[in-house]
């Protein structure tokens, strides 16, 4: 560090310069700092917008109720049970999976705003932008969480399994929205506008949550899509939360993929895929994205 | 800084979108604690300039150093140095004015509650102290451009760059924004502003660069670069059509110069280089002659008239694909 302005005899040698014409030089805080900062504007923005939020409260709570009481009364769980029961860990899976969504959006809203200029001609740590947005987007996927834990004790979902592996099952969900984060930044540095994002998120994103064992029984599938669905990581999150819940699940053929076999492992499995693999890629596009 | 070296000094820089070349080999020198505005059309690379000098964008070729800092090799250090307002305002829209300031204050590395207080203290000296609190969402334009100016302002910096502070606004909003400039440029801040407004290059700066399709066309005070293009202009509009010959007569025989009529808008106008002085000697002609006038002002050339007489062609109409590539 250069200092150009001389030493001034103060008390408080840690004060800076406040002579007139001189500007404050702060020594960095560090990478952590700067990302809570930025973080901190994330969880702003959300209480400001409640209706971006709505893909993660009402939304969820609209499709519980939907399938619940319109379509659930025609769903047979193969290996019986409550289907309610059955339900829960595949909206919570379909949740989390518009993690990405709303990373998306922010990103392409920093873009649009200029927001990223503005960051960019501040002296913060390298990579706080990109983490203050992923930390306040896993911040941002509790409440989906634990809107859908409430919303499925009132129509009578119940948590059946140990402590151990319901810890289990809410880790699992916070590691797949850090990974669903990547997804997002990715699809947001890619696509230039937040109504793009929208466009995308509805062609892509949704149907990737509907070719799953979200509300129905995979095994109920024709062929090919039957294959897509087994593979899918959301049909295997949603069946690792019904078996770490103890819920009703489909119960296993002879003949299934290892993915429906061991859904809480394959699906950490995509955990760690998306994080070594998406994660570089997106902070490149991202970077490419900002970049002039 | 010592006052000797020049707080922004960049020398050939070149910026390469593709094959369009934005800036082809720009230099610019500003001294420490003077303010220096950087004038062109639309297109012409001044925000291009700025992004490279702000660290925001890098040269293809050339260097440049900002506040004793080479831009390329040690951007953080300029960083810590500099304000920048860019073209649009830049503040977060669904922050409040407060949370604007001293977010920007915490990311410059200032205890939180030191960024508080700086930010309470910008928003009262920018007259924002009510708004402070409100989302900027619902701020109007000049309080938006305000509130950015501010921002720039929050971590003391040596050197300010400023693009077209006031594009945009309406001539109340605008005045207004002078008036804050105005107390900045006594600060003793390096500033470097862009605009397309040879009345506010004339009237904020103490140097003046034109540039125009990457080139730095002319550079000096607004003094010499008035006498450039030929001194102010002195316009008289008629009451009646008819008499505007007879006045362009008067015109031509006061300024020696060969005056353009316009019918439609029932005006005579000639250069001048004696300024009001000349105003004074057409006024005392015209009232000689009895000739009713409606109106008589002496005005500053245009950017188009700067351009017509340096470039030999008017300003291009700003070009689309131009405005888009920054």
């Amino acid at each position: 560090m250069t200092a150009p302005t001389a030493p001034t005899p103060s008390a408080e040698s840690t004060a800076p310069t406040t002579v007139p014409g001189a500007p404050e030089l702060h020594p960095s805080k560090g990478l952590l700092h700067d990302l809570w900062v930025v973080a901190r504007r994330g969880l702003i923005h959300m209480k400001r917008q409640p209706e971006q939020l709505s893909d993660a409260t009402i939304q969820p709570v609209m499709f519980v109720v939907m399938f619940a009481y319109v379509f659930g009364g025609a769903i047979d769980v193969p290996g019986g049970g409550n289907y309610r029961e059955f339900l829960m860990g595949g909206i919570m899976a379909q949740t989390l999976v518009f993690t990405a969504f709303g990373v998306a959006l922010s990103i392409a809203n920093d873009r649009k705003n200029q927001a990223v200029d503005r960051f960019r001609s501040l002296p913060i740590a390298r990579g706080a932008v990109l983490g203050g947005h992923a930390v306040a987007n896993v911040i941002k996927a509790i409440l989906p969480i634990t809107i859908m834990s409430i919303t499925g004790y009132v129509i009578g979902w119940r948590i059946r399994g140990d402590l151990v592996h319901t810890l289990g099952a809410y880790a699992l969900m916070l590691a797949f929205a850090f990974g669903m984060i990547w997804v997002g930044v990715l699809l947001g540095s890619l696509v230039s506008t937040p109504e793009g994002v929208n466009g995308i998120a509805f062609v892509a994103l949704f149907p990737l949550t509907f070719v799953a064992s979200t509300f129905v029984p995979v095994s109920s599938m024709p062929g090919p899509l039957k294959v897509v669905a087994q593979w899918n990581p959301v049909t295997t999150l949603a069946d690792g939360l019904r078996e770490l819940f103890g819920n009703p699940n489909t119960p296993v053929q002879p003949g299934d993929p290892w993915s429906i076999a061991h859904p809480v492992a394959y699906t950490w499995l995509w955990v760690v895929g998306l994080v070594v693999v998406c994660a570089p890629l997106a902070v490149r596009a991202y970077q490419r994205s900002i970049a002039s | 800084m010592t006052s000797t070296s020049p707080a922004i000094e960049a020398v050939g820089l070149v910026k390469r979108y593709g094959d369009k070349e934005a800036l082809g080999g720009v230099d610019l020198s500003v001294p420490a604690g003077t303010v220096t505005a950087v004038l062109g059309p639309n297109g012409a690379g001044k925000t291009t300039a700025v992004r490279i000098l702000s660290t925001l964008s890098l040269a293809s070729a050339g260097t440049a150093r900002v506040a004793g800092f080479d831009v390329a090799e040690h951007p953080t250090e300029v960083r810590r140095r500099i304000g920048l307002a860019a073209q649009d305002a830049t503040v977060d829209p669904l922050l409040t004015g407060h949370e604007n300031l001293t977010m920007i204050g915490e990311l410059h590395q200032m205890p939180r509650r030191s960024a508080k207080e700086r930010a309470t203290e910008l928003l009262e000296q920018f007259s924002l102290t009510d708004a402070g609190s409100r989302v900027v969402s619902g701020y109007s334009g000049g309080m938006r451009r305000r509130l950015d100016l501010a921002a720039t302002l929050v971590a003391r910096p040596e050197v300010l760059f400023l693009d077209e502070p006031t594009t945009g606004l309406d001539p109340r909003a605008r005045n207004e924004l002078w008036v804050v400039l105005d107390s900045l440029v006594g600060s003793g801040t390096t500033i470097l502003l862009t605009t397309q407004y040879l009345e506010e290059a004339d009237r904020l700066s103490d140097d003046i660069v034109v540039v125009d399709h990457g080139h730095v066309i002319a550079r000096g005070d607004a003094r010499s670069l008035k006498r450039q293009v030929g001194g102010d202009n002195i316009g008289v509009t008629v009451a009646d059509v008819a008499t505007l010959d007879d006045v362009c007569a008067v015109l031509a025989r006061v300024t020696g110069a060969d005056p353009v009529v316009d019918r439609v808008a029932r005006t005579v106008t000639a250069p001048t280089t004696a300024g009001v002085a000349g105003l004074a000697d057409v006024a005392n002609a015209l009232a000689a002659s009895g000739q009713q006038v409606e109106d008589l002002s002496l005005r500053q050339p245009t950017l188009d008239e700067v351009f017509l007489t340096l470039t030999g062609s008017p300003v291009d109409e700003p070009d689309a694909a131009q405005e888009v590539v920054r």
